[in-house]
């Protein structure tokens, strides 16, 4: 499965729960000239550890030495590597948009229906889509959102689990 | 339970983890340790800049193989250990630092620290990538706890530098405290055993090989692992090269040792490793110094990778067969199986070709010979301080000189600064080296340039009794650039001169200590007799010829065949 082509890849990490191991992380990953995509941060069970889902892009052998700088550090409890076929993606995007007529807004309300997006704030000229999905799906309906005017974009980065019942054991 | 000051518990621990000496600079928020540590029984060594605390720390580690600690105030005396902490880093060395910080809280503002209080610096932030770990602090109760696992951390697996950052008010503060018994990080846990399967793909190749070749690294002398390598090394008829941190892994007067690889290695030691059939290399990061360019390095051959660390498996050179664990571990169950599957080897075709670059090398070295020059006189040197006495260097062509030509006969008797090349390092180690090991004769192999980065430690030497002696192999001149502006950049020469300020002798003079200048081999050799029989620091000065190389030489960006002589 060698391959020395650039990929995008996802790795999980859990972590312990405490100041400045976000810092310790992507210091980590500045140092060793790894560039992150986008990184995830949440608490999980136990409430003292934290998972972290990182997106790097890099060939496999930048990939390896990543996962085993990351497994290096003190407070990563541990690290895993989630394979895109097998995995379950998802980001999450709010959007702000203009949508000063009436007619913008129909066509912007079909979109958000075709997407499954939903709006969650609507004032005089604009409206917030909220949008769920994997991140091409995100990248798409911006491109569409684009045409109206999109005066604001928050997106969480990707967060991730593996399918079927396998799962990272903590300890 | 008992109830004590953050202090009173930080001291405790240190005795607990049987600290004997703290190599250090008190400042204002540190001073509550300070007065604990006052009545402790922990020798206190006052060095006279905070980097030198850290090098002695690390020069008494590497001697004694144990950790070695500093001390630092908050805010400049946490950044001057800067330095010696990454060079620690760098050689996986186990230093403790233990830096005062700011008041988190104080009686009229909620926090200090954050606030840019005075003599305050973020050393956690600054620190983190030149640490193996470390921690701040954030009450009584867990002092234990956390000067326990830095010690656990610094001194297990690979070895590294952990900073303790301590807030001075839980320097004062009291709570109840209890001492664990036993460390438990749940991110933590060494590797340290071989795996059996991986063990017996390494012995299939090893007993095919027919040009077996093995590559000594610092790890082997990290643990302790001479006895297992050698062992090995005579099963096989294999020759040893060594890495400059690997110098000491093998006695150099060994048949089968041939020096050190890399960029100011042997030509024997260059030579045999491109030729190996399989490599067997053992607790090194195969560092660019250490190798040359990576496409030209033992491409054909199968490489065996023993690193405690697995993050250096793969990192730089592809493997064939990785084995991650401790070195000692390894190489005791690579011997086992050899010898339950095979005969010792005898004097193989290989072995004779080896003895006999062996004793050409040999033979070049002895022709280089001249007056006062640092080859003939680093040999001399040898010969009259004893086996076991400890050797230091500064960085430059000082090192390199005595990575080539001052055979070291046992581990942790050569300490030098490999990964970080920290000029000033050599003379601040062996004064912790010489802490360490009182009955040992300690030497700075030194060049005038390093050497005046911390010659301002012949203080903390004549004052402390500590008595250590310095070679300076001066040349007035920072050495080792000068060599390559001589060499890359057509002898056009900036900023090497040093102008031959100051005279040594009387700057040993005005510190206290015995200064000699010696202008014959035979002065050089009487003058560190004399300070072997008085044991007091002395430095040695040795004006060199200002235009001399390091030779042989791979130039950087070469492969190690391409050698200059």
């Amino acid at each position: 499965m060698t391959t020395n082509e650039e990929q995008t890849h996802i790795i999980a990490a859990i972590v312990e729960h405490k100041p400045g191991v976000l810092y310790r992380v992507s210091n980590m990953f500045r140092r060793r000239n790894f560039n992150i995509e986008s990184i995830s941060v949440g608490p999980i069970e136990p409430r003292d550890l934290a998972r972290m889902t990182i997106t790097v892009r890099g060939d496999e052998k930048v990939v390896e030495q990543m996962i085993k700088q990351l497994a290096k550090l003190i407070d990563v409890v541990k690290v895993s590597r989630l394979h895109p076929e097998n995995t379950v993606s998802r980001e999450l995007a709010l959007i702000k948009v203009y949508s000063p007529d009436t007619r913008a807004r129909s066509d912007i309300i079909n979109y958000v229906n075709i997407f499954r997006a939903s709006i969650v704030d609507v004032s005089t000229d604009s409206m917030i889509i909220e949008i769920t999905g994997d991140s091409d799906k995100l990248d798409a309906f911006i491109e569409l959102m684009k045409p109206f005017g999109v005066k604001e974009i928050a997106r969480t980065g990707i967060t991730a689990l593996s399918r079927g019942a396998k799962s990272i054991k903590i300890l | 339970m008992v109830e004590m000051s953050g202090a009173e518990a930080l001291v405790e621990t240190l005795k607990r983890e049987g600290v004997r000496v703290i190599f250090g600079i008190i400042g204002g928020a540190i001073m509550p340790v300070y007065d604990v540590l006052r009545d402790s029984g922990i020798r206190h060594v006052l060095v006279r800049h905070e980097q030198c605390a850290a090098h002695a720390a690390d020069g008494y580690a590497r001697a004694l193989g144990r950790p070695g600690v500093c001390m630092a105030t908050s805010g400049p005396g946490a950044t001057n250990l800067v330095t010696g902490i990454a060079t620690a880093y760098m050689d996986s060395s186990p230093v403790i630092a233990i830096t005062g910080q700011v008041n988190r809280r104080s009686s009229n503002t909620a926090y200090m620290i954050g606030r840019d209080a005075f003599q305050e610096a973020d050393i956690i932030g600054i620190t983190t990538p030149i640490t193996k770990y470390n921690y701040q602090l954030t009450s009584v109760s867990e002092v234990p706890r956390v000067v326990k696992e830095a010690f656990y951390i610094a001194t297990t697996g690979r070895p590294g530098p952990v900073l303790l950052d301590f807030p001075k008010d839980i320097q004062t503060e009291r709570a109840e405290v209890e001492f664990p018994g036993k460390v438990e990080i749940r991110g933590y846990k060494p590797v340290t055993n071989p795996h059996p399967l991986q063990v017996k793909k390494a012995v299939d190749a090893l007993l095919e090989a027919e040009r077996p070749v093995i590559l000594a690294g610092g790890g082997v002398i990290l643990s302790n692992a001479t006895p297992e390598l050698l062992k090995v090394a005579e099963f096989l008829m294999a020759p040893v090269v060594t890495t400059f941190m690997g110098k000491g892994a093998i006695p150099e007067n060994h048949p089968l040792s041939l020096g050190c690889i890399g960029m100011h290695g042997s030509r024997a030691a260059n030579s045999v490793i491109l030729d190996a059939d399989v490599l067997l290399a053992v607790g090194t990061r195969f560092g660019d110094r250490s190798t040359g360019t990576l496409d030209t390095f033992c491409r054909d051959a199968k490489i065996i990778h023993i690193d405690i660390d697995s993050a250096e498996i793969g990192k730089n050179v592809d493997v064939d067969i990785p084995i991650v664990a401790d070195a000692k571990k390894a190489l005791r169950a690579l011997y086992e199986v050899l010898a339950s599957r095979a005969e010792k080897r005898g004097e193989t075709a290989w072995f004779r070709r080896v003895k006999e670059l062996k004793e050409q090398y040999e033979e070049l070295l002895e022709s280089r010979d001249e007056k006062l020059k640092p080859p003939r006189l680093l040999r001399e040197l040898r010969k009259i301080i004893p086996v076991d006495s400890i050797v230091t260097t500064e960085v430059g062509q000082n090192q390199m000189w005595a990575s080539l030509y001052f055979k070291t006969y046992k581990p942790r008797t050569f300490i030098s600064s490999g990964g970080l090349g920290t000029m000033g390092f050599g003379f601040p180690a062996a004064i912790g080296a010489k802490t360490a090991r009182p009955d040992r004769f300690v030497v700075d192999i030194a060049g005038d340039g390093s050497f005046r980065m911390t010659e301002q430690e012949l203080a903390t030497s004549v004052i402390e009794d500590i008595p250590v002696t310095v070679v300076i192999l001066n040349n007035s001149t920072l050495g080792m650039v000068a060599q390559w502006q001589r060499l890359f950049f057509d002898e056009r020469y900036v900023a090497v001169d040093l102008k031959g300020i100051p005279d040594f002798v009387k700057l040993a003079e005005a510190y206290g200590a015995q200064g000699v200048r010696v202008g014959s081999l035979k002065e050089f050799v009487k003058a560190v007799k004399e300070a072997m029989r008085l044991d007091v620091t002395t430095v040695i000065d040795v004006p060199i010829p200002p235009e001399e190389n390091v030779l042989p030489m791979v130039p950087p960006g070469k492969s190690l065949k391409e050698m200059i002589e």
